[in-house]
C-alpha cells in the first residue's frame, strides 16, 4: 500500500535522518490513534499536508499513495457503517487515509539505502542476537519486491485473460505464488553471489 | 587461474556434473550445451553458487569459497533477480557497503564504472523503470564495482532484442577482466579463446572455439 516510488528532491524532508522521519511517523501514528475526535485529525491531515508541500510533492503522488487502498477502504467504511453509523465509519476512513498518506511522505523522501542505513543505526545498540543486517536487508527487499511482484501478478492476469481464465481466483494465484517465489530464491542467490563477505 | 580437480555434482542421487578436471587461464571462454546438460550448473560452481558434492575448485591457489565471491562475480540472465535496492546508484553500491568501504571510495567506483559504460544518466533512475537492456547494462555494472578478476555470465543475452544483445556483448568483448560466457550464441563465441563443450554433465568438447562448435553442430543434427 505504501508506494514504493522515491521522489528524487533536496527538500529538508529529504535531507532529514531516517531515523529521525521513522521515530516521528511512529509518533505520529500513534497520537493519531490515541487521540480521538475531528480536531486531532484535522491537525493531523494539515501536517501531512504541510509535509507533502514541504518535499514539494505534488497531489498526483499522493493520490497514487493512496489509491491501491481505496477498495480496502471502500470495504472498511461500509463494514463500519453497519456495525457503528456514518459518522465513525467516516472517522475510521479518514484516520487509515492519513496513516496511509504519511507512511507514503516518508517512503517517497527517503531511498531504500538510506532506510536500510536507519535502520541498522537505530538497531546499533540491540542485543546481539538481534540480527540487525538482515533486519535492514529484509526490509529493503520488501519494498523492491513490490514493484516485482506487481509486474507478475500483471503478467499472470494477462496471461490468465488469454485464456480465458479471468475469472478464476486459483489460476492467478498459483502461477503468482509460485513465481514469487521463484524470483525469492534467485534473489537470495545474486545477493550471496554479490556479498562476498 | 581457476582449476577444477575431480569435481562432481550431484542432487539427490541424479548426477549432475561428473568427473571434472580442467584448468582455466584463458581471457575469453565460452561454454555451449544443450538446455540441461549442466553448463549452467558447471558456471554456477565458478563462484560458489554451487558447491562440489566432491572434489575440489582452486582460484590461484585458494579454496577459500570467500576468496572465490570476491573476485569470480556471475551476471544472471535476468537482471531482475540480481538488482537489489531499487534505484540504480543505491543498487551499485550494495556490494561495496558490504565490504564496509568508506563512502568516498564507494562514489568513486560507482561513478568509474557508469561512466566506463555511459550509463552515468541512470545513476538516480528507478530499477524498474530500466528497459531490459539498460537493467543488464546495471546488473554488470553492480559486479564490475567489485573489481572482480573474472566475470561469469549465464546467458544474459537471452531476454534482450537485437540492439541490446548487440550493446551487451559490445559491453563484455570489451572488458578487460577474464570472462567466461554460457551462450547459444556460437557467432560470438567462435571469436573467444576457448570453447568447452557440456553434455549429459560431462565436457564432451574443450579447445580451440572453431573445432568445438563444428563438434557440437554435428552431434546436434
Amino acid at each position: 500500500m505504501i508506494v514504493d516510488l522515491y521522489v528524487f528532491g533536496n527538500s529538508p524532508l529529504h535531507r532529514i535522518s531516517p531515523g529521525y522521519k521513522i521515530l516521528a511517523l511512529v509518533l505520529f501514528c500513534t497520537l493519531l490513534f490515541v487521540l480521538s475526535g475531528w480536531v486531532p485529525l484535522a491537525v493531523g491531515a494539515i501536517l501531512v499536508a504541510i509535509g507533502y508541500w514541504l518535499a514539494g510533492i505534488g497531489f498526483s503522488h499522493a493520490y497514487r499513495a493512496i489509491r491501491p487502498a481505496l477498495w480496502i477502504l471502500a470495504i472498511i467504511f461500509i463494514a463500519q457503517i453497519i456495525l457503528a453509523g456514518l459518522e465513525l465509519a467516516a472517522f475510521v476512513v479518514v484516520r487509515f487515509g492519513i496513516l496511509i498518506l504519511a507512511a507514503s511522505l516518508i517512503t517517497m523522501t527517503t531511498k531504500t539505502s538510506e532506510f536500510v542505513d536507519g535502520i541498522q543505526a537505530g538497531l546499533k545498540h540491540a542485543p546481539s542476537w538481534v540480527p540487525a543486517d538482515h533486519i535492514a536487508l529484509a526490509i529493503s527487499l520488501a519494498l523492491r519486491f513490490i514493484p516485482l511482484v506487481r509486474a507478475t501478478l500483471d503478467e499472470v492476469r494477462m496471461a490468465q485473460k488469454a485464456r480465458g481464465l479471468d475469472r478464476s481466483v486459483k489460476a492467478l494465484l498459483v502461477p503468482l505464488v509460485v513465481r514469487t517465489l521463484k524470483t525469492g530464491d534467485e534473489i537470495a542467490e545474486a545477493i550471496q553471489a554479490r556479498s562476498p563477505l | 587461474m581457476l582449476s577444477f580437480s575431480q569435481v562432481v555434482v550431484e542432487k539427490g542421487d541424479r548426477p549432475i556434473l561428473s568427473d571434472i578436471n580442467i584448468d582455466l587461464n584463458e581471457k575469453r571462454i565460452g561454454i555451449i550445451g544443450r538446455n540441461g546438460s549442466g553448463k549452467s550448473t558447471f558456471a554456477r560452481l565458478f563462484n560458489g553458487l554451487e558447491k562440489p558434492s566432491s572434489g575440489t575448485i582452486t582460484f590461484e591457489g585458494s579454496t577459500e569459497l570467500k576468496e572465490l565471491r570476491r573476485k569470480v562475480g556471475f551476471v544472471f540472465q535476468n537482471p531482475d533477480n540480481q538488482i537489489v535496492y531499487p534505484i540504480v546508484d543505491e543498487d551499485l553500491a550494495f556490494g561495496l557497503k558490504n565490504l564496509k568501504l568508506p563512502s568516498a571510495t564507494i562514489k568513486e567506483r560507482i561513478a568509474e564504472v557508469m561512466a566506463r559504460f555511459r550509463i552515468e544518466h541512470l545513476k538516480d533512475r528507478l530499477t524498474h523503470q530500466l528497459s531490459g537492456g539498460e537493467r543488464q547494462m546495471v546488473a554488470l555494472a553492480g559486479v564490475l564495482v567489485m573489481q572482480p578478476q573474472m566475470i561469469v555470465f549465464d546467458e544474459p543475452t537471452t531476454l534482450l532484442d537485437l540492439w541490446n544483445k548487440k550493446r551487451l556483448m559490445r559491453a563484455i568483448t570489451d572488458l578487460k577482466e577474464h570472462v567466461v560466457l554460457v551462450s547459444h550464441d556460437l557467432d560470438l563465441l567462435r571469436e573467444f579463446d576457448r570453447v568447452i563443450h557440456i553434455e549429459a554433465g560431462r565436457i564432451v568438447g574443450d579447445g580451440e572455439p572453431n573445432a568445438v562448435i563444428e563438434d557440437y553442430i554435428a552431434r546436434s543434427a
